[in-house]
């Protein structure tokens, strides 16, 4: 079976959800895209989008007119050029609405797990439930008389236990988008010890065609992405606790969070990280990672407290950011959420005590937006960082020792055979994480 | 083209401002003024600048693309929505693409020189922005032959005028052709700053040379020969003018001292159904210059500054030579030599021109002539340039399609 055959008839589970939506989306395109080439005019593709969710689907494919029209928008050269023997199709608009017609009309909505019997490829976009995931991997190889090959999403649960447990020969593959799947150019890709034949090398296409950036990791639990950002999290975490001795529990997540973002020059502090991926998801990878770990213990009372408390952080569906340790105001935290009083308190109410106990920031015109697209930001950041080294303020000695934890989260997970190479960590946190530099680096070797 | 048979003038010019990307207030997810706020805004601009709006006795309002921009046709209805005094009067609308502003001069020109007015509120409007630039770029492909869109490039105007590069290119070399381009592009957004109602006039880059090096046409993305950079804005605006003979001018409280004589012009069209001949020549564009200057009795030393339609940046360097200020092939080397510089030897599009200034299309033939009205009679501002006494004239060109409806107007402040 070619690359375009395997994608004749394709089954996306979790389809509705946030990373399954991306992924029906990317993969609409591609297949559509197929269909649309001379020699496959006729041929029939097919793309079930399952999910339990009637709500979802109907909503599903609002998303995807709304999304394969500015897709469609920005390709229309190639599109003129697609539709060239169309003589009814003259305008842009006729070309751009003629695209979404023709994309939409690979995708067939479905809540029925059956529709999957007669895929060749199943992308599997669940939650992260290893017992669920190998439940319904396991019912639909036992009713597909393809052999299908299935490619999971799951950001955390080794392969080759769904492998194992769903008796599946090798005919599975970690596919690890990042969020959201139609933006990020990151795939993590895990193999599994016997891969199918073929399977790597469809994977590393596919994801060749939908522009990805694929970094290899080993199946450990976590896999390079979480394996760094769960440790990193939980560090964080940890060190808001030490400084909750002097100050109370809302100053000391708006220092951690501040120092974080503004002295590490990331996109976004730790606590804001952790409310952006979903605190209750934040907790479920690492109650999946734990049981994996030797000589480590990766759990948050912390976070266990929030969810009680219905805390939860994540995005509505529109995209836009719900409250979690931080309150946001048009997308920029306002308050910080005290477990104690069960509410929110203004971070303007400790602002400048809190900056002020930080002490002063290396450069204050080094922020992650101002260097992230300069060609010349390792000689910024050895300046910048070479100057914190030398700083006595709270501030800089929090965000030398916060860096040096990234770095040598990054380091073990090399060493500890989770990825191949200290480019690939960096790979990750660079391209999935968005950082502006990658966690192994020599910016905090003392 | 006949001698005029008697004098016409313009006066009591206003440009609103060019909006569009590079302007601050410019905010496309919000809502914006519509066309109707855009002709208002100009037309009672220019009569604040007479004694009495019931002295005018007709109005013309140039546009292209309205009826798909806006979906609004009978724009001679907007006339008396300027004034209530304009209530009751004639008004007519032309359209000829881009040349819209420019046929809307000489049509009230022509009412002015036929004696069925004394005074003519000419007006030109375009608001562009309701549409992303891929489906403007289908509306604006309006000014080419409807039969040749299919074949015809995603940006259907920015790929007819790359193939005019791309040959040019050819013919003399891209990389000497380009530093012609360039230097086009930095008068346009110097120039532009030195004009608050420019589309560019808050552009800050500190090394426009090392901007336009920085972006490679590719094909893949926009066109194959031109870059952002060398294209005109998306822009909405309005500019407004009065035409008025000598009784006109008296009657609306004008005076001379204020007025501009328009001492030649040319109206000229090439057949939208052929392709150009040469692709490094806009021929109709050279012979509206000839048509304007020799009805004027005048030749090109006798400009002392230019407004012409650089659509595109080549759009400039072919219409430098197609004026006569060089030779076929070295435009870009006049260019690139600062002859076209403010202060060169002939300053061309003073306000920025279509890439600096700014491109509401129906409007920009009546903005060329306020530019020009306003440095005849010293009232540019910051960027008023010294007219030589011994070159007194101003000239506009203003095209519409890809050098298919020209007009050229030659002028001189009023004595």
């Amino acid at each position: 079976m070619n690359y375009e055959e395997r994608l004749r008839n394709v089954t996306v589970m979790g389809a509705a959800g946030k990373m399954g939506s991306g992924i029906l989306l990317l993969t609409a395109i591609e297949m559509a895209d197929l269909s649309l080439q001379p020699e496959n005019k006729g041929k029939p593709f097919c793309l079930n989008a399952m999910d339990l969710s009637q709500e979802g689907l109907a909503g599903l494919l609002k998303y995807l007119k709304v999304q394969v029209t500015k897709i469609a928008e920005k390709k229309i050269v190639l599109l003129r050029k697609m539709y060239e023997d169309r003589t009814d199709l003259i305008e842009n608009k006729d070309m751009i609405d003629q695209y979404v017609f023709d994309v939409i009309s690979v995708v067939r909505p479905t809540i029925k797990i059956e529709s999957a019997y007669e895929s060749n490829l199943i992308f599997e976009a669940v939650s992260e439930n290893k017992d669920l995931k190998i439940k319904l991997l396991s019912q639909i190889d036992q009713n597909n008389s393809n052999s299908p090959w299935f490619f999971t999403n799951t950001s955390s649960v080794p392969i080759n236990l769904i492998n194992d447990g769903a008796k599946l020969n090798g005919r599975i593959l970690g596919f690890h988008f990042y969020n959201p799947p139609a933006v990020q150019k990151l795939v993590e890709v895990i193999l599994p010890n016997k891969p199918a034949n073929g399977m790597e090398e469809f994977a590393k296409t596919y994801a060749k065609n939908l522009k990805k950036i694929v970094v290899p990791s080993n199946d450990y639990a976590g896999f390079i992405g979480n394996g760094h950002f769960m440790r990193d999290a939980l560090y964080g975490i940890t060190q808001m606790n030490q400084l909750t001795k002097e100050y109370s529990f809302t100053e000391s997540v708006y220092l951690i969070n501040k120092v974080s973002q503004d002295y590490l020059v990331r996109p976004m502090g730790i606590f804001q990280l952790i409310d952006y991926v979903g605190i209750d998801v934040v907790q479920f990878i690492m109650n999946v990672m734990n049981p994996f770990l030797k000589d480590e213990d990766l759990h948050s009372d912390l976070l266990d407290q929030m969810i009680e408390l219905g805390v939860k952080g994540g995005q509505h569906s529109n995209g836009s950011q719900k409250d979690g340790f931080l309150k946001y105001e048009k997308g920029k935290p306002v308050a910080i959420y005290n477990p104690k009083t069960k509410a929110y308190e203004t971070i303007a109410a400790f602002q400048k005590k809190c900056d002020i106990a930080l002490g002063k920031h290396p450069n204050p015109r080094v922020s992650w937006k101002s260097v992230i697209r300069r060609k010349d930001k390792n000689e910024v950041f050895l300046e910048f960082f070479s100057t914190m080294k030398s700083m006595s303020d709270m501030g800089a000695k929090i965000g030398m020792k916060y860096g040096k934890r990234s770095n040598e989260i990054g380091r073990k997970l090399v060493t500890d055979h989770v990825a191949n190479s200290e480019a690939d960590v960096n790979t990750v946190m660079l391209t999935g994480f968005f950082h502006a530099y990658g966690p192994i680096n020599d910016y905090f070797v003392f | 083209m006949k001698k005029l048979r008697k004098k016409v003038y313009i006066a009591a010019g206003y440009n609103t401002i060019s909006m569009g990307t590079g302007r601050s207030e410019f905010n496309p997810k919000k809502e914006r003024p519509g066309l109707e706020h855009y002709i208002k805004e100009a037309g009672q601009a220019t009569i604040k600048q007479i004694n009495d709006a019931a002295n005018i006795d007709e109005g013309v309002i140039g546009n292209f693309m309205a009826a798909r921009f806006n979906k609004q046709a009978n724009l001679p209805g907007f006339i008396p929505f300027i004034d209530e005094k304009l209530q009751w009067k004639p008004a007519i609308s032309v359209e000829g693409a881009c040349g819209s502003g420019g046929l809307a001069l000489v049509t009230g020109l022509k009412s002015v020189l036929a004696e069925t007015a004394d005074a003519v509120l000419v007006l030109g409007v375009e608001v562009q922005n309701t549409m992303k630039a891929i489906y403007g770029a289908d509306v604006l492909a309006g000014a080419g032959w409807y039969k040749k869109r299919k074949e015809g490039h995603a940006y259907f105007f920015p790929g007819q005028f790359s193939n005019r590069a791309g040959a040019y290119y050819e013919k003399y070399g891209m990389d000497y052709a380009r530093e012609g381009l360039k230097r086009w592009f930095v008068n346009a957004m110097e120039n532009a700053r030195l004009c608050p109602t420019a589309q560019e006039y808050e552009s800050k880059e500190t090394d426009l040379y090392k901007l336009y090096d920085k972006f490679n046409p590719n094909g893949a993305n926009f066109v194959d020969n031109l870059t952002v950079l060398d294209c005109s804005k998306v822009s909405d605006g309005a500019s407004s003018i009065i035409m008025a003979s000598e009784e006109g001018l008296i009657k609306l409280g004008i005076d001379k001292k204020d007025a501009v004589e328009i001492v030649g012009w040319a109206q000229v069209e090439r057949n939208i159904t052929h392709e150009p001949e040469n692709l490094t020549e806009l021929i109709t564009i050279k012979k509206a210059a000839k048509e304007a200057l020799d009805s004027a009795g005048l030749i090109i030393d006798d400009l002392g500054t230019i407004e012409t339609h650089d659509c595109f940046s080549i759009a400039g360097i072919l219409g430098v030579e197609a004026i006569g200020f060089a030779e076929p092939g070295k435009g870009a080397q006049f260019v690139a030599d600062g002859h076209t510089a403010r202060d060169g030897k002939i300053p061309i599009n003073t306000t920025g021109g279509l890439i600096g200034w700014g491109h509401p299309t129906g409007a920009t033939g009546v903005h060329q002539a306020v530019t020009i009205w306003e440095q005849l009679t010293e009232k540019a501002g910051d960027a008023q340039i010294e007219i030589n006494p011994d070159r007194p004239y101003g000239m506009t060109i203003n095209m519409g399609g890809d050098d298919v409806t020209v007009i050229a107007m030659i002028y001189k402040k009023a004595e």
